[in-house]
């Protein structure tokens, strides 16, 4: 579903070799595409594991959020569309580590690195799904702000994480309308449902915002990503275009953004917004959210009781190999 | 005879619905990510079935009641599902036996019902049928890769067989519903598929190196609406938004 905004960067400049440095970025400033066996910066490769890692996992926890709600889901369409929409966040994530593995680190690995805690992922994930409405404002909101994020990944300088996330946001841009649509059905359908989905915003609005990741005065290592075209736009960039883009939507739903400070700027045609609370961001992130605890051992019991099912399928492909291999000699 | 027919759309419904959802909880804790999204692939698959199964079944009906009210808004007992479908997933040994025994079943089934009498139901299996193989392949692969796979894995495949083994005889009833369906043309003998469907499973159970059951008592009651213990809490968990929130639009 999403990525946290990059925030840090390896401290780069242990100069392997001038020449070849110059060259790689001398490919990147003419927007050609990096492809994994081809040379790059090790900062560059540890970055790139880094943010598509942490967007795989993002894809992985996010499953849990909506994977609530399946078994509970209103309608049979709306059932349908949410197992759908739930097993596409699967899907990236698979494509995603995929994407990683060119770079040379498996998926063992970065499995390991999310169930030791090690690894990030999206903040998003560690706030509750209470009611229905939240399903609906998961896919207006965070996958909203998912691909506010996520297209100009699409124009990546590394050739694989920019394919994926072509076919991502396809995906995501579907989910992101579904999720609208619910909320516009319930709006429509009764009082009762469009307080249940006012609330689903105010709960929803702020995590949303916080999604890109701190702001720019605060977030220090943004250049060198800009640089090397993995980044393309700031974190306050991109907060504002969300901003902009899901107010009228808002208002067009009937609903109150829950922020007293925001009001259209007649001049810049912006929608300034108030305070971000950036005490609960760090909180969260820290491991202090209302679900981070739930999602770590969800993932890990899911982990944990998939073992025997893995040993047992890496067991017969190795025990079916050898069959076929004394077949072959003895042929 | 609308009678019949109804009862015979809603059990073919019931099936896939149930078994979808069962499905449906296992995303996001699935034992591998492929399996999460194999799953889930498997569980659409079976919504898919049910819409276009309750949808007929109400047109059958006549009296207004679209998909959700069938799936949403009857009472346990009214419910017609084979028991088998309604067992909880239990390790994923338990979840694959469930799916293999019933694909198994359900692939010569769909097979035969494009035959039917019965347009709609013919055109639903035409598309079911596919499915259903790619179920009795999916869940086949399994059982032998975890009948042959390590010791654990073993006892777990066979303990699952063991457990739902008793579940699998009521595939094959006949009732009174059925028998005047059956002699209409309509609906599916179930009875020549018994032959097919030991053959499956006494192929993938060897080759999976497990015991294949014994004959024995078969628990049956689904059809009639005597479900097991498990299934109220299904329903409970399946209909909370249209209980709680009745005659709203979602």
């Amino acid at each position: 579903m999403y990525t946290q905004a990059l925030n840090t960067v390896d401290t780069a400049s242990t100069v392997e070799d001038a020449e070849r440095e110059a060259a790689f970025q001398g490919r990147i400033d003419a927007e050609e595409k990096i492809e994994p066996n081809d040379w790059m910066p090790e900062a560059y490769r540890k970055t790139l594991v880094r943010q598509i890692s942490q967007h795989a996992h993002s894809e992985i926890v996010g499953m849990l959020p909506e994977g609530n709600w399946i078994t509970r889901a209103p309608t049979l369409k709306r059932k349908a569309a949410l197992l759908a929409k739930v097993q596409d966040e699967g899907g990236h994530g698979l494509y995603l580590y995929s994407a990683a593995e060119t770079l040379g680190v498996s998926r063992e690995e970065l499995t390991e690195q999310l169930l030791s805690g090690k690894a990030k992922y999206s903040s998003i994930f560690n706030y509750p799904t209470l009611t229905w409405a939240d399903i609906g404002a998961i896919g207006w909101l965070v996958d909203g702000a998912a691909i506010m994020n996520q297209i100009p990944l699409c124009r990546c300088s590394f050739g694989p994480y920019s394919r994926a996330m072509i076919r991502i946001c396809k995906e995501e841009s579907f989910h992101q309308r579904q999720g609208y649509e619910l909320l516009l059905t319930m709006c429509r359908s009764s009082e009762e449902q469009k307080a249940m989905v006012q609330d689903a915003l105010n709960r929803w609005w702020w995590p949303s915002l916080m999604m890109f990741g701190p702001s720019d005065k605060d977030s220090l290592h943004s250049a060198q990503s800009m640089a090397w075209k993995i980044k393309r736009f700031t974190n306050d960039e991109l907060r504002q275009k969300f901003v902009d883009a899901t107010v009228p939507q808002a208002h067009f739903l009937g609903l109150t953004i829950p922020d007293e400070d925001l009001k259209l700027n007649e001049e810049t045609g912006h929608w300034e917004y108030g305070e971000i609370d950036w005490s609960e961001f760090a909180r969260v992130l820290k491991g202090d959210g209302p679900c981070n605890r739930q999602r770590m051992k969800a993932r890990r019991k899911a982990h944990a009781e998939g073992g025997w099912v893995r040993e047992a399928a890496l067991a017969y492909a190795e025990k079916r190999a050898a069959r076929r291999a004394a077949k072959s000699a003895a042929a | 005879m609308k009678d019949q027919l109804f009862a015979y759309v809603l059990r073919l419904a019931d099936d896939a619905a149930i078994l979808g959802q069962r499905l449906g909880e296992w995303c996001g804790h699935a034992p591998t990510l492929e399996e999460d999204i194999g799953l889930a692939n498997i569980g659409l698959d079976y919504i898919g079935q049910a819409r276009a199964l309750y949808t007929y079944a109400g047109e059958i009906e006549g009296k207004g009641r679209d998909e959700d009210q069938l799936c949403f808004l009857r009472h346990e007992r009214e419910f017609s599902n084979c028991l088998l479908v309604e067992q909880p997933n239990g390790d994923f040994a338990e979840t694959i036996a469930r799916e293999f025994f019933f694909a198994a079943f359900m692939l010569p089934f769909w097979t035969r019902l494009k035959a039917s009498r019965d347009e709609t139901l013919a055109a639903i299996a035409a598309k079911a049928e596919k499915e259903a193989a790619y179920h009795l392949r999916h869940s086949a692969e399994w059982v032998i890769r975890l009948g042959d796979g390590t010791g654990e894995s073993h006892e777990r495949m066979q303990d699952a067989v063991e457990a739902l083994w008793i579940y699998t005889g009521e595939l094959f009833e006949v009732d009174d519903t059925l028998a005047t369906l059956i002699a209409d043309g309509i609906a599916v003998d179930p009875e020549p598929i018994r032959t097919e469907w030991r053959e499956t499973v006494a192929r993938v159970l060897s080759e999976a190196t497990l015991a294949i059951p014994e004959e024995g008592y078969a628990q049956t009651g689904g059809r009639s609406g005597i479900h097991t213990e498990h299934f109220g809490h299904l329903l409970s968990e399946m209909q909370y938004m249209q209980r709680a929130y009745p005659g709203l639009k979602w």
